[in-house]
């Protein structure tokens, strides 16, 4: 799942990544011709939107792009760098990047393309943006007000909307276009040529079905999450399902084994009932946490048996299916769930007159097992709800 | 020898976008362009007046930021150096490699060389307010569909538009 770094790709190797994809950055936008001031403000005067076309479209693609990674549960979006909103500060810093665009034709990194290529006039532009930082470290006092004024967090536009994200992208989707088509007229206008500004070359209907099958796939393919929930509804299916069971006696015995380092329970239960009584070597998990990627790391460790506990056996048996089809390993569930298990060892009643021999050696190891067993339990300190590291990657600029 | 022409814009934008969606999948981070500028900035600043950057509050919160290593060991410093190779190569193969100022067909060359600068100055403290510039926090962000990024974004935007106007000597 990603983010790759830093659990596949190393922090510094990083670094290479980082240079790796600056060079097709760096080519992609010198090859648009984001490398020329007088194209780039172009959008501003009416006689060239390169830059809004160009801008709009990776905008819309990388939106989409992302939110396909998120649908199909290749990324965790909580460990993705979302920009900070500090309202004010935004709309201020927003329309003074806007004049310095009038005044100085380029952005940052427009300019460093352009110096790239020889532009003298973008590398004058770059003494200019280290002037201006300094200008701004020697100030802070002044803008330190603005800057941290209306902190409203890291919301994500929908959220702060209040719509859900698939609006809010067919929204945008829908903006964009009619932005091309608007700027194509007003370009025509602008340096009198007379082109349709709809123009269904196979090279736009190429990109615009690749779009559409895109748009498609993601309601023949549901979400992952979504398809797993519904899966596990179907109770004969829960029921059918074949999956490892651990018996209470085994469970209770493991539980005792202080030596047994490979045995770890996997709690489900609500928060409340597991900070009432909650065993050593468990932890609290929940079903979201599967899908996230920090807190799945622990079901993921080597030569660990994973037993799944919920009061009832269903319960169990729905989160160790979603375990297992996510393609986690080494999961077993309590037979009976809890609640076996407290009837038959923690609220044991020994078989009055043992017949078989079987019986006997059940009546001495629940008898220990109910004497120790609550000893532990009032001894562990609870290990609380699963470490939702957010290690975000600091990001920005 | 003729000048190569550039690439279809959507065809740019498509590619750009899926380079920015493998930069997230990868990293879990956008492009960036702005803070490698912050980060020479600094670098340069500590180098001439270690003593004073010491004692200011701006530098003192970067160092807390960016603890334990230098400003150029960041992920933008790196990519914006790839940024530089890259536009570098593309400029070789299409043949746009040459030293040159540009300026508008109505405009003088001083003009043009104080406009930069001053463009430049802005950009440097605007990109700090906004936390990001076009592609830190305006193109990422709509990637991940900040709130702060686009609202950065429509600002950049309707700033541009807001004084156009008044700078249009500059260019047409």
């Amino acid at each position: 799942m990603g983010p790759l770094v830093p659990d596949v790709i190393s922090n510094n190797l990083n670094f290479i990544v980082a240079l790796v994809i600056g060079v097709l950055f760096g080519a992609i936008l010198e090859q648009a011709g984001f490398s020329t001031s007088k194209k780039l403000v172009g959008l501003f005067y009416g006689y060239d939107f390169t830059v809004l076309r160009v801008f709009f479209t990776a905008g819309i693609v990388a939106m989409i792009g992302v939110m396909g990674l998120e649908h199909y549960g290749l990324i965790d979006i909580n460990l993705v760098y979302v920009n900070p909103t500090f309202l004010w500060s935004a709309i201020v810093g927003g329309i003074i990047m806007g004049l310095g665009f009038v005044v100085g034709g380029f952005c940052p990194g427009t300019s460093v393309c352009a110096a790239a290529i020889g532009k003298i006039d973008a590398m004058i532009f770059i003494g200019g943006a280290l002037i201006g930082v300094v200008i701004f470290a020697e100030g802070y006092p002044v803008f330190e007000p603005l800057y941290k004024a209306a902190n409203w967090g890291s919301p994500r536009f929908f959220e702060t909307l209040g719509m859900s994200q698939n609006i809010f992208a067919f929204i945008i989707v829908v903006f964009g276009l009619f932005a091309f088509w608007f700027a194509s007229i007003v370009e025509n206008r602008v340096n009198k040529v007379a082109k349709s500004p709809i123009r269904l070359t196979p090279y736009y209907v190429g990109i615009a079905s690749i779009g559409i099958i895109m748009a498609a796939s993601a309601f023949i393919f549901p979400e992952r999450k979504a398809s797993l929930m519904k899966e596990v509804e179907d109770t004969n299916f829960v029921q059918s399902y074949k999956l490892e069971t651990m018996t209470p006696d085994e469970f209770a015995y493991r539980l005792m084994d202080e030596q047994d380092d490979k045995f770890q329970i996997i709690d489900f239960r609500p928060e409340k009932e597991y900070t009432k009584m909650s065993m050593p070597k468990s932890t609290l998990f929940t079903l979201d946490n599967m899908f996230e990627k920090e807190p799945n790391k622990i079901l993921t460790l080597k030569h660990k048996i994973n037993v799944f506990v919920a009061d009832d056996e269903l319960t169990e048996r729905k989160m160790a299916i979603i375990a297992t089809e996510l393609g986690d390993k080494r999961i077993k569930i309590l037979q009976g769930g809890l609640n076996a298990f407290k009837e038959q060892i923690l609220n044991f009643k020994p078989i009055e007159n043992p017949k078989t021999l079987d019986e006997e050696y059940a009546n001495r190891f629940r008898t220990k097992a109910k004497e120790i067993i609550p000893v532990l339990i009032k001894n562990n300190k609870s290990a609380g709800a699963v470490k939702k590291v957010q290690k975000r990657v600091v990001g920005g600029c | 020898m003729e000048k190569t022409e550039y690439m279809n814009p959507y065809l740019a934008g498509v590619l750009l976008g899926l380079l920015l969606v493998a930069t997230i999948y990868i990293t879990g981070r956008g492009l960036g362009a702005s803070g490698a500028i912050k980060s020479y900035a600094v670098t340069a600043v500590e180098t001439i007046a270690p003593s004073h950057t010491g004692a200011t509050k701006f530098y003192q919160e970067y160092g807390k930021e960016h603890e334990g290593s230098s400003p150029l060991m960041n992920w933008l410093v790196f990519e914006v150096t790839g940024v530089l190779i890259g536009a570098f190569l593309s400029g070789l193969i299409s043949n746009r490699l040459d030293f040159k100022l540009e300026k508008g067909p109505h405009t003088t060359t001083r003009i043009r060389i104080a406009g930069a600068l001053i463009g430049g100055i802005l950009w440097g403290i605007g990109s700090q307010l906004g936390r990001g510039c076009t592609s830190g926090a305006a193109l990422s962000g709509m990637a991940v569909m900040s709130t702060g990024g686009i609202i950065t974004m429509f600002a950049i935007f309707a700033g541009a538009y807001m004084f156009a106007y008044f700078f249009r000597k500059f260019w047409i």
